[in-house]
């Protein structure tokens, strides 16, 4: 397993060098600089401003200078954000996003699992109905409308939870914004641990437990380990989404991620900050995509690595 | 479709579309689908022209109005309206009396009041032209009758005091456009790069692919803002923009048909029987690949219905006055506290026609594909 695991490690180097290179030179053929602001700055300014930040080398220096700094683990200062680099910002914003990703993650794998399982059981009857309705609405309701709905509902008419605000993180005003992030994967994962367990439940080896007269409990314990494999495939990715943040639901909360640096950061054209979040989501997807495949491992005992 | 219902000696054979067509209107679901987004389309392209309002007409005396099926204004706005009006021209009004769709009013001013100004009343979003019933004290009293102009907001107004039922409209024919056009861009890319690399196989495969793999590790929402931000704001471009990056998945779906169709007996009964590529295409590739395309398309237009809204979400979509869902329910998300409506009616066209696409998406994936079910 070790040498595997290190083995597809080296080989996400590639990509990430790919992902990487792609994007520098992306955002750097985008119009417009960090520095053009709607009244010109200064010709010296913006020339020691261009010197400070190394824009005056030509652009493939650039591109080394920031590789060479990605090796020691320095993504540079951020532009728009004077005073802090980038490594400081994700320091502030990651444990706020990972924080609420994480709670979100469990709340929609332990909700979503066990309405799959209750429907499946349950198939073409009432509960089974419920479930399957409640997931369409979770798919296709997006976050920005879920998530001033239920500021104004629990927010202002019930006034039960802050509208917004993160107030050092304070369980209170998670609540909302988790509930919000957690729908819409509640939703797919009720419905593939819906489709998986109808599968699941018909395959031989549960006819076999069945016959064998073991208790219900038992059975399904069985039939979710073999259905849950189509739901750790999808939460690979889920996660890593989940994780980096989302600018939705932390615009509209007004909370301290890092979901928000993607966007602000194309937009001001804060170079190294947009890098430095296309380098962490990068970071992510590898590393949940690589658990997606330890977890294939350990579930599913036909699946050897070498 | 009668001739399936009328009992015939010799069963007539049905084609693959046509049992598809049987099985989909059996699903209730899907058909219920059809019907309302039927409506939201009609609803979008032909009720702007009937609502009474134009899209981007201001009606300052109007803003945020709640919406209500009461034509405005209600009868208690009708006193301060006169008020504010007679207080233009320096004057009193006196005896205000409503009778139906007229005002008698006689204003009062210790000078004499300039007439002129009674185009106050016309300007104002409440009243029509004043008529004098009669002048005393050498005009420092003046008796009106002013007619009071009717309005229906069914979904109120906006901050800026515009029409929301005509504004969710004409988001409604922008978001369902951008949803179409960017749809239909991402498939013929999709398909043609596919059917390529499916259809060559070997190295022109393998590179054709890997380039996809690539661009699917770049994070999605970074490449969309980069593309919106090289376009401008300009409006078909994005549909071209999102259209570009959503070809990805319709690529590998039609790649893989294609692939495995080449392999498929009756393709290479067709190769030996010395049909050229082209036929082989026409007849055998592309009607099969049909299916999953159309399937994939369906669900690919809510996606980037869902797309637009997000950038117009963040302010990089469709702009100012033109309007899409995304801009109204992003509106209404800031106004939350003055008026729930405002984001509660666009949120419901949206969510409704997300609904019915996906919907008719499933319905056809299983019709289309009757052993997954």
């Amino acid at each position: 397993m070790l040498p595997y695991i290190l083995r597809r490690l080296a080989s996400s180097i590639p990509t990430l060098f790919l992902v990487v290179t792609i994007s520098f030179f992306l955002i750097r053929v985008a119009p417009g600089g960090p520095f053009d602001l709607e009244q010109p700055l200064n010709e010296t300014v913006l020339r020691n401003l261009r010197k400070l930040y190394k824009l005056d080398e030509p652009l493939w220096m650039q591109y080394l200078l920031y590789l060479q700094g990605l090796f020691r683990l320095d993504f540079g200062p951020s532009f728009s954000n004077l005073d802090m680099t980038v490594a400081q910002l994700f320091a502030k914003g990651l444990p706020v996003s990972i924080r609420l990703g994480t709670l979100a993650l469990l709340l929609a794998v332990g909700v979503g699992m066990t309405c799959g399982v209750i429907a499946a059981l349950r198939q073409n009857k009432g509960a089974d109905y419920a479930v399957v309705a409640f997931a369409a609405a979770g798919i296709t309701v997006p976050t920005f409308v879920t998530a001033p709905l239920f500021q104004v509902i629990f927010g202002l008419w019930l006034a039960w939870l802050p509208v917004g605000g993160w107030n050092d993180g304070a369980f209170r005003n998670t609540l909302l914004p988790v509930l919000v992030l957690a729908l819409p994967q509640m939703a797919v994962m009720a419905r593939l641990t819906r489709a998986a367990m109808i599968e699941t439940m018909r395959t031989n080896h549960i006819r076999t437990l069945r016959a064998q007269g073991l208790s219900n409990a038992t059975i399904i314990r069985h039939a979710l380990r073999a259905a849950s494999l189509p739901m750790v495939s999808y939460l690979g990715p889920a996660a890593a989404a989940l994780l980096t943040g989302s600018v939705v639901v932390e615009t509209i909360f007004g909370l301290p991620g890092i979901g928000r640096y993607f966007v602000e950061g194309a937009l001001n054209r804060d170079y190294t900050l947009v890098m430095g979040t296309v380098v962490v989501i990068a970071c992510f997807v590898i590393l949940f995509n690589l658990m997606v495949d330890i977890a294939y491992a350990v579930l599913d005992p036909r699946v050897r690595y070498q | 479709m009668t001739d399936t219902v009328v009992p015939q000696p010799a069963i007539a054979s049905r084609s693959l579309w046509q049992d598809a067509w049987l099985r989909l209107l059996r699903n209730k679901a899907a058909i219920a689908s059809l019907v309302v987004l039927a409506l939201v389309t009609l609803a979008s392209i032909v009720g702007p022209w009937f609502t009474g309002h134009a899209f981007d007409r201001v009606y300052p005396e109007y803003t945020r109005v709640p919406a209500s099926l009461q034509a405005y204004p209600l009868p208690d706005q009708v006193q301060p309206a006169i008020e504010r009006v007679a207080a233009r021209l320096r004057a009193k009004a006196e005896g205000i009396v409503l009778s139906g769709d007229t005002a008698k009013v006689t204003l009062v001013s210790p000078r004499a009041i300039d007439e002129r100004g009674l185009a106050f009343f016309e300007r104002s979003d409440i009243f029509g032209k004043p008529s004098v019933l009669s002048r005393e004290d050498e005009g420092k009293k003046l008796a009106l009758t002013v007619p009071i102009v009717h309005r229906s907001f069914f979904f109120g107004t906006d901050a800026n005091g515009r029409d929301l039922l005509t504004r969710t409209l004409i988001a409604g024919r922008v978001s369902l456009a951008i949803g179409l056009l960017a749809a239909g861009v991402g498939v013929l890319i999709g398909v043609i790069y596919g059917a390529t690399a499916g259809y060559f196989g070997g190295r022109v495969d393998d590179v054709m692919m890997r380039i996809v793999d690539v661009i699917y590790a770049l994070p999605f929402i970074f490449f969309v803002i980069m593309l919106m931000v090289f376009f401008g704001r300009n409006f078909v471009l994005m549909f071209i923009a999102v259209g570009a990056v959503e070809w990805l998945d319709m690529a590998r779906i039609v790649r893989g048909q294609t692939l495995s169709l080449r392999r498929q007996e009756f393709v290479q009964a067709a190769e030996a029987l010395g049909v050229d590529h082209g036929g082989i295409l026409r007849r055998h590739i592309i009607p099969n690949v049909l299916g999953p395309v159309m399937v994939y398309m369906t669900l690919l237009v809510p996606k980037v219905i869902l797309l637009e809204s997000f950038l117009s979400f963040l302010g990089l979509g469709v702009q100012e006055p033109m309007t899409s869902w995304g801009v109204l329910i992003s509106d209404g998300a800031r106004n939350i506290q003055g008026g729930t409506y405002m984001l509660v009616f666009p949120a419901l066209f949206l969510v409704a026609t997300l609904f019915a696409l996906n919907f008719i998406g499933d319905g056809l994936r299983d019709a289309l594909d009757p052993k997954d079910r």
